[in-house]
């Protein structure tokens, strides 16, 4: 049964309260205004009164307006007819096509994965971007951040990657993306023909705050059931940090207490629930999340990205174009390093790193003005080898040449016993005349 | 269910339920009910009385709760169950066999479904060690059954008061959990049937002991950096902070697989899935090389991962700390992982939030640092009734914002912990794993256990601190070299600070994915670090800076490739003796 109701007794930012009986918490209700009618969500009960979170926001809204409850929670379409598609931040089609009436409903959001129904992925993803590849491999069902400061390539990493990987759906949920950057995105995929395995949920940076909240969530629900079906989907999220400033305005309409720079002390759950739908089904697919995180103020402490990098396994910083070795990191690595990938991956991967720092260090106290020894020549050698080799996001390199390249470039620097490998590693790949 | 009784959905928001009590019905404060939601009971606790409102944190999803929906209360507080056939078990927050629960479309957690811990139907070999006629309480033994390894001892329940009277004891044979396998009666003449299950209410520490003791045992984590350098005890507390990519989880992994100890108990608390399933699926392979078991027949998980409902996390800490109580009373040496107690304090905020109570700092609520200082006090080695000692270590992990030991978690935890190894971005950027930093860590076991430390050697702790000194030391000429170059400083700082670097590279760093180096045995530390400050004492002189960095590379490349040989061998043999013909005549 469905009731209409035409008192709207409270409007604050995006919220609305009207009083209403029997309504369940989540339940959805269109609400129609002189703008045209919007989604809104029920994000709190209390006694008679119902608080709704209204998607395309509250502006126009006014206290005699029309709200329809529909009785179930939101929900998006869901079948193979949605390959190749665009979409923007309520599900409707933003790419002229027909609408999708015909396909079954599914909800959003809905209840995490029985943790002892995943297993321990173990598929590598290359990338040829040796700093990932080499560095902080990406593994199946990952779900890794980009941190980066407003201005780096991120989106193009995105991108690229997006394109290269070996997926069976990628699904792009923008959120709040700049008009410009998801035409970007869009002739990227066209470009490199892979748009029909592609899905896309954009959310324009001029578009209602709120529905920013929704794209996370209807990305991963599709992604979740392509993955039930055996699929493996690659869903990518940019930017996680407009989807946390969404929350953070609907908490302070809410009058929550602020627990941090206005955030809400639910920040870490809300951003976990949705990273947390990355998951290698057991007897399935898989879902594999690289969402971007931008950094205000260039600042990692700042509560997104710190939260963020609590939830999701490792990250990459991106910093002046490059993608940065120290922080940078892929915790599921160590499953597919040395196993999956050559033998030689984990030791090379580390001495590369320990020399780096090494190098850094040489350099700054040169910087200082102090003297050079005959070693910190070999050190600044080394330094600027690594950066053209591998951090330049230009290189396009496969894991084992890159690993090749590896021991040439240490060898050309350092003698064996400074680079503190397993001997019987030495022996074997130290490359001859060194 | 009595007309009268239970309440109703007043307001909702979140996983926070406002309730109104029906008139003549009591509650009490921690009380478990049950909301009826869409016709499916959801578990709840109360956490707030308010005239006849009380405020429930609902322990699943609220998606579609209506005002008006049905409350009953149980009359119960949250409560353990407890029994034979708790090992290898995975829960979840509320003690629910994940293993049991019936998937949606294959995969996803059900709400509303409360399963049996233990079960029911498996037959347990029951021995009798009491008679009929012996008088009890709270805690003593009536028999044992085998559990993996271990006997699990079947005991009067823990929340029995006064002296009890066992009127009859059931003979040797196969029970299940719910057969009676005792009566006791106690001095009013009421009579009690007793089964091989208890319930415990989690949030109530359990005190049937003779007393607490002092710890003063080494619990062997088989980690170099804190069993040499900042020692835990059996019965002690630990705090593990650090940024995020510092190594917490490898760390835990590691001391959850090798720390010597009867028993581990991993609550995964609002941390990531894929960690558990990890130890979940890895586990039931490892051999326990004290057993030659399965590791998973001395585990527990209780997993309530990021994305299951918060107020379950709330609950899994305390679940995961009843549970190690309960076998502490065994006589057992039982260690708790949490990770991460900042989640769990999250998760305590949030409700505290939606309660919209006054803030403390950052936001926490007002009584965080009671609460988890009500937390680590629970562990503790312990004299049992009998006269054996069990004990209950716990270390917590925590998740600081920004990385900053500052904020109101770290430092209300350090207040109450015996160790501390804080976790440095700096270390574990430069690839020195773990990467507790020396620095800043310490352990007030070091001095207590003074005693049994030195049986591993003559003048073991003192040896111990000479390296911390010299390690220190180290880091200070180290600063000095940043500021005034190489050059500016003598040939003798510079051997100091390179001595420092060996004990960093193959003391205090350990690779936590080689076969060899993962976990090093008591033998070999005391060993291995008898070597090492052999080298620290021996006086090196060199002419250059030169000569003295080209030495000590060497020196330490020997220690490095000594410390990947499996100890003893051949090869072993070999790079130790080329170290002590360098270092010549002890």
């Amino acid at each position: 049964m469905i009731i209409e109701h035409t008192r709207i007794t409270a409007i604050q930012g995006d919220i609305i309260t009207v009083p209403a009986k029997e309504i369940g918490y989540g339940e959805l209700a269109a609400v129609k205004s002189r703008r045209g009618t919007s989604l809104a969500q029920v994000i709190r009960l209390r006694g008679d009164d119902v608080l709704l979170q209204v998607f395309a926001g509250s502006k126009g809204v006014a206290t005699g307006d029309q709200v329809r409850f529909l009785g179930h929670p939101m929900q998006v379409a869901f079948g193979d007819a949605l390959l190749g598609r665009i979409f923007n931040g309520s599900g409707d089609p933003i790419d002229g096509g027909s609408e999708l009436v015909a396909l079954p409903r599914i909800d959003i959001g809905g209840p995490s994965v029985n943790p002892i129904k995943r297993v321990i992925p173990r598929g590598f993803i290359e990338t040829r971007v040796p700093m990932v590849d080499v560095f902080n491999p990406l593994v199946e069902s990952q779900k890794l951040p980009i941190f980066a400061a407003a201005g780096e390539p991120y989106n193009e990493l995105l991108a690229r990657i997006g394109v290269r990987a070996e997926a069976d759906v990628v699904i792009l949920g923008g959120i709040g993306l700049k008009y410009d950057e998801y035409l970007k995105f869009r002739r990227t995929f066209e470009e490199a023909g892979v748009l029909s395995r592609t899905i896309m949920f954009v959310h324009t940076a001029s578009d209602p705050v709120v529905e920013r909240l929704l794209v996370p969530d209807m990305a991963l629900a599709v992604a979740e059931h392509f993955g039930v079906q055996g699929k493996r989907v690659l869903v990518l999220l940019s930017d996680m940090t407009a989807f946390a400033d969404a929350m953070k305005e609907i908490a302070i309409s809410m009058d929550q207490v602020p627990s941090n720079l206005g955030y809400p002390g639910s920040l870490y759950s809300d951003l976990a629930s949705r990273y947390e739908k990355a998951v290698d089904f057991d007897g399935a697919g898989s879902i594999t999340i690289l969402a971007v995180t931008t950094m205000p103020g260039d600042d990692v402490t700042h509560p997104v990205p710190d939260n963020t990098g609590y939830i999701t396994e490792g990250q990459f910083y991106l910093k002046q174009g490059a993608i940065e070795p120290f922080g940078s990191l892929s915790r599921l690595k160590q499953l597919i390093i040395g196993s999956v990938t050559r033998e030689d991956h984990g030791y090379i991967m580390n001495s590369m790193i320990r020399l780096f720092a090494r190098s850094r260090e040489v350099e700054q106290k040169l910087a200082m003005g102090f003297d050079k020894t005959a070693d910190d020549d070999r050190y600044l050698e080394y330094a600027k080898l690594f950066y053209e080799r591998f951090m330049d996001l230009r290189v396009d390199i496969g894991l084992n040449d890159a690993l090749d390249l590896g021991w040439k470039t240490m060898a050309e620097c350092f003698r064996p016993d400074e680079v503190g490998i397993k001997q019987e590693f030495i022996d074997q790949y130290w490359p001859k005349g060194h | 269910m009595d007309s009268v009784s239970g309440g109703r959905v007043v307001g909702v928001t979140g996983p926070l339920a406002t309730v109104e009590v029906m008139e003549g019905q009591e509650v009490s404060q921690n009380e478990v009910g049950y909301v009826f939601c869409q016709g499916v009971p959801l578990k709840s606790e109360i956490i707030r009385v308010r005239g006849n409102l009380v405020d429930m944190q609902v322990f699943e999803n609220t998606t579609g709760m209506q005002v008006g929906d049905r409350v009953d209360f149980s009359g119960e507080l949250l409560a353990a169950t407890l029994g034979p056939g708790l090992l290898g078990n995975i829960y979840d927050g509320l003690q629910n066999p994940l293993e049991k629960l019936d998937n949606l479309h294959g995969y996803f957690l059900q709400r509303g479904q409360y399963v049996s811990s233990l079960d029911k139907e498996k037959t347990w070999e029951f021995t009798p060690t009491i008679t009929k006629g012996s008088r009890v309480r709270a805690g003593h033994y009536l028999g044992k059954v085998p559990e993996g390894i271990f006997d699990h001892q079947i005991m009067v329940p823990l929340s029995f008061l006064g002296t009890w009277e066992v009127v009859d004891i059931k003979t040797a044979g196969s029970y299940t959990v719910n057969e009676q396998i005792a009566l006791l009666k106690n001095e009013e003449g009421r009579e009690e049937s007793i089964t091989m299950v208890q319930e415990w209410p989690v949030k109530i520490p359990v005190r049937t002991y003779s007393e607490r003791i002092l710890p003063t045992t080494q619990l062997l984590t088989q980690m170099r950096l804190i069993d040499i350098f900042y020692p835990l005890a059996e019965g002690g507390t630990a705090c593990i902070p650090g940024p995020f990519g510092a190594g917490k989880t490898v760390l835990q992994q590691i001391i959850s697989r090798y720390a010597e100890t009867d028993i581990v108990i991993i609550v995964a608390c609002g941390e990531r899935a894929g960690e558990v399933v990890e130890t979940i699926r890895e586990f039931p392979e490892l051999e326990d090389p004290k057993t030659g078991r399965s590791l998973m027949e001395r585990t527990i998980i209780i997993c309530n991962t990021s994305s299951m409902p918060v107020a379950a996390r709330e609950a899994s800490i305390y679940t995961g700390v009843a549970l190690g109580e309960y076998y502490r009373q065994m006589g057992l040496k039982v260690l708790i992982l949490a990770d991460s107690t900042s989640r769990w304090a999250q998760a305590l905020r949030e409700s505290s939030a939606r309660m919209e109570e006054i803030p403390g700092e950052e936001a926490f609520p007002a009584y965080l640092e009671s609460r988890i200082a009500a937390v680590y006090e629970r562990a503790g080695l312990v004299r049992l009734y009998n006269d054996s000692t069990g004990s209950l270590t716990i270390i917590g992990t925590v998740s600081p914002a920004g990385g900053n030991f500052e904020e109101p978690v770290t430092q209300n935890t350090l207040k109450v912990v015996g160790a501390f190894y804080g976790l440095s971005r700096t270390r574990s950027d430069e690839r020195k794993y773990p990467a507790i930093d020396p620095l800043i860590s310490w352990s007030l076991y070091l001095d207590l256990m003074e005693d049994s430390l030195n049986e591993r050697h003559e003048g073991w702790v003192d040896l111990v601190k000479e390296a911390q000194a010299l390690f220190n030391k180290g880091s200070e000429i180290h600063q000095m070299m940043l500021v005034v170059g190489e050059e500016g400083i003598s040939v003798e700082d510079l051997v100091i600070y390179l001595k420092s670097e060996i004990i960093d590279a193959v003391c205090l760093q350990q690779d936590a994915f080689d076969v060899v180096e993962r976990a090093t045995s008591e033998e070999r530390q005391i060993s291995d670090f008898l070597l090492l400050m052999r080298m620290v004492h021996h006086d090196f002189t060199f002419d250059t800076k030169e000569e003295a960095r080209k030495e000590m590379t060497h020196m330490q490349n020997l220690f490095f490739q000594l410390k990947y040989c499996v100890f003893e061998s051949e090869e072993y043999q070999k790079y130790r003796k080329e170290i002590e013909i360098i270092l010549g005549e002890e």
